[in-house]
């Protein structure tokens, strides 16, 4: 290119801040859309919880964990904890959106689905929430995937998700993994 | 050798040796969560090895490499001797002193909570201790950057400062920024758990805290590549800078955004809103601004390089460059790396997309393609480029150097691509290894052996780069031309003010940090968040 004056060298500097410029706009409107119109935003329900009583409370106590169907919506309930989950395994009807709430009793957990975009961390002190619509059934891995201590790679549970006619719920709303 | 030379040497040296170890650390690991077995495998081996891993490639690397670099630019760069070299050694002392504390702390086990420490975990205090003391060593540095361009102002009314030394006073006031929040964490937070002073940690708080350093240690990392990019490869090639402004456009640009911007590791976390994660997204987009600004005045300083040299046409010039020589042939490697890294960096920061490769092998293979390929590999090309000054002699053949550089760039490509596509089939992060034997993971076999091919190409370079440094040491030395950066193709004996300081810089960074991380940081003030009981890794009372 010419660059014989300094004009020269300011004028394709000008014209190039204007390629970053649109690249740059581009970029955050296809963010923007993504998280306004097709509403995908990360997990960020400050939602707290006193760590040191999670088995206490009436949310996370072991009996309410797992899956439930509540006023016609799927919650799944998950502690996090060094180095399982309880429940092991969750069952969740494809199709269908599914809310999983997690929290954890002492570290830091954090959870992905294999095959899915379910991922979120397990801060200790807050409940993590997530929504999602399962569209494959089968059975997914669900690790940890944050550092939470030295058995952290043994640390692993099953979602299982059924055909909608097979997700049957007990007379309490609740849903069990059989077992395979 | 010169008794600052002997200083810079001394900072190389520390910095290479424990890369070199580290990158033993490394192939083991990737052995480890191969289905091949490992020798000496446990998972507290295991864990023990990614702390050292990740401590040494993100905390004495990188550290005493830039400290080293920036009293070599400081001299060279000003021409004139280095202000308070008794305090530049006594901040090699406590250096060298932390990075002994933490690594036999971590050795004997009882540190294995990785680089990014994840309280409410916590290992023994003398790793932390050791930690800080690195800090402030670098903090050491950081004030001799600052008196020496102040000095030089002084005796230099009005006239800009080289773009080198510019750069690297830039990097120090954005280091002594980055450090405050981790500094905060580790001093307030970590330590105190640590001794068992106290029982328990706002977990929120300090990933918050953490976050404020984690994105702009990366550009601390990063610097020196740029300042090799701006000032010695348009030399290296034959040619001249094509714009000092821009340079020190990108250079303030870098100081802004590396800041306000840490919020995207946090996208997964429950203790923010989506409106901060949203606002420090948009910053982050900025970010890749002074990174298309170096992309294009770098190309264009090569191309008018190319063109002095025969090189014809649209791309002619591309062919004409001397690709023989290690800088020239270092930048267009890390050029490439670059596209391949900021493209995966651009899905990691975008905000909803993140769900799909968070705490992934994807993120892994970003930050290794862009730091340890990218900047690292640049590293390499700037020890190339002064040794013969510092050393006296230099390092090995050009041929040496030329296949030690492209060894990297291929192990760095072989490594990363399967991490990238195994982050995408769900493959996680730090765990010890992978039971092979599930179906699902049974997939990944074969991409995981590809990739510890090339780490172990990886760890052969980092071997030979040693060795080419060595030799220098081993050789009689030799009369060399003086040191000097490239100049730009318009030069100017004067500056705009505002681009030859950074007084109005400072303001604006204090700004936009009350503005990203006012609120954030204050809500666990405000609030009362409960707190995560302390847990000690090494099950031991400290």
């Amino acid at each position: 290119m010419a660059a014989r004056t300094e004009q020269d060298v300011v004028r394709s500097e000008l014209r190039w801040s204007i390629v970053v410029g649109l690249t740059v706009g581009a970029i955050s409107l296809a963010i923007l859309w993504a998280g306004l119109v097709r509403f995908i935003n990360p997990p960020s329900n400050i939602e707290t919880i006193d760590p040191n009583s999670v088995h206490l409370s009436a949310e996370f106590n072991e009996a309410n964990l797992g899956t439930r169907v509540e006023n016609g919506q799927v919650v799944t309930r998950v502690v996090a904890t060094q180095f399982s989950f309880a429940p092991q395994c969750v069952v969740v009807p494809a199709n269908r959106q599914v809310t999983l709430r997690f929290t954890s009793p002492d570290v830091i957990h954090g959870i992905l689905v294999t095959g899915t975009n379910v991922n979120t961390m397990v801060v200790p002190g807050y409940v993590a929430q997530v929504h999602s619509v399962f569209r494959k059934t089968g059975d997914l891995l669900m690790p940890c995937h944050e550092y939470c201590g030295l058995g952290h790679s043994q640390m692993w549970a099953t979602v299982r998700v059924v055909p909608e006619d097979d997700f049957k719920p007990d007379a309490d709303g609740r849903a069990l993994c059989e077992k395979p | 050798m010169r008794s600052l030379d002997r200083l810079t040497l001394a900072h190389l040296w520390l910095s290479f040796a424990a890369f070199a170890i580290a990158c033993v650390f490394g192939l083991w690991q990737m052995l480890a969560r191969s289905p091949w077995p490992a020798p000496f495998f446990t998972p507290s081996n295991y864990f023990l090895s990614v702390t050292a891993h990740g401590s040494i490639m993100a905390y004495v690397l990188p550290t005493f490499f830039i400290m080293g670099f920036g009293y070599f630019t400081a001299e060279r760069a000003l021409d004139r001797r280095l202000p308070l070299r008794r305090l530049a050694w006594a901040g090699f002392g406590i250096g060298i002193f932390g990075v002994a504390m933490a690594v036999a702390t971590i050795l004997s086990g009882r540190a294995s909570v990785l680089y990014t420490f994840y309280p409410p975990l916590t290992g023994s205090v003398w790793f932390y201790i050791g930690l800080v003391l690195v800090v402030a060593a670098s903090w050491i540095w950081c004030a001799i950057m600052i008196v020496a361009m102040r000095d030089w102002k002084r005796a230099n009314p009005g006239a800009p400062v080289p773009l080198a030394m510019f750069a690297t006073v830039a990097n120090a006031i954005m280091w002594l920024w980055t450090t405050a929040g981790v500094g905060t964490e580790l001093v307030f937070q970590i330590i105190p758990a640590a001794l068992g002073w106290t029982d328990s940690v706002d977990v929120g708080l300090s990933r918050t805290l953490f976050s404020w350093t984690l994105h702009a240690i990366v550009y601390f990392w990063l610097f020196p590549a740029y300042i090799a990019f701006y000032t010695m490869a348009p030399k290296a090639a034959g040619g001249r800078l094509y714009s000092d402004t821009m340079g020190r456009v990108s250079f303030v640009l870098f100081l802004l955004y590396s800041l306000p911007v840490g919020m995207h590791h946090l996208f997964m976390d429950p203790e923010h809103s989506t409106g901060f994660k949203f606002l420090q997204m948009t910053l982050t987009v900025l970010v890749t601004v002074p990174t298309l600004f170096t992309i294009f005045t770098i190309s264009a300083s090569m191309e008018i390089a190319g063109r002095l040299r025969g090189g014809k046409g649209l791309f002619g010039w591309i062919g004409a460059l001397p690709w023989e020589r290690p800088m020239v042939l270092a930048t267009g490697l890390a050029f490439f790396m670059l596209w391949f890294g900021g493209g995966g960096g651009l899905i990691n920061m975008s905000y909803g997309m993140n769900a799909m490769v968070h705490n992934t092998s994807w993120v892994t293979a970003h930050f290794h393609l862009i730091f340890g390929g990218t900047v690292v590999i640049m590293y390499f090309a700037i020890a190339y480029e002064i040794w013969p000054h510092v050393a006296g002699s230099p390092a090995n053949s050009p041929a040496r150097q030329r296949l030690q550089l492209w060894l990297w760039a291929i192990g760095m490509m072989v490594m990363t691509i399967p991490w990238h596509w195994l982050g995408l089939l769900g493959q996680w992060r730090r765990v010890a290894q992978f039971d092979y034997t599930n179906p699902l993971i049974a997939q990944w076999g074969p991409w995981v052996l590809v990739s510890v091919f090339g780490g172990a190409l990886l760890l052969a370079s980092a071997l030979l780069f040693v060795w080419n440094l060595a030799q220098a040491h081993r050789r009689p030395a030799s009369a060399v031309d003086a040191f000097s950066f490239a100049r730009a193709l318009h030069e100017h004996d004067r500056a705009p003010r505002v681009l030859n300081g950074f007084g109005v810089w400072n303001v604006l960074v204090a700004v936009l940090m009350l503005a990203a991380y006012g609120f954030p940081i204050a809500q666990f003030l405000i609030d009362d968040r409960p707190a995560a009981l302390v847990h000690r890794t090494s099950g031991r009372a400290p």
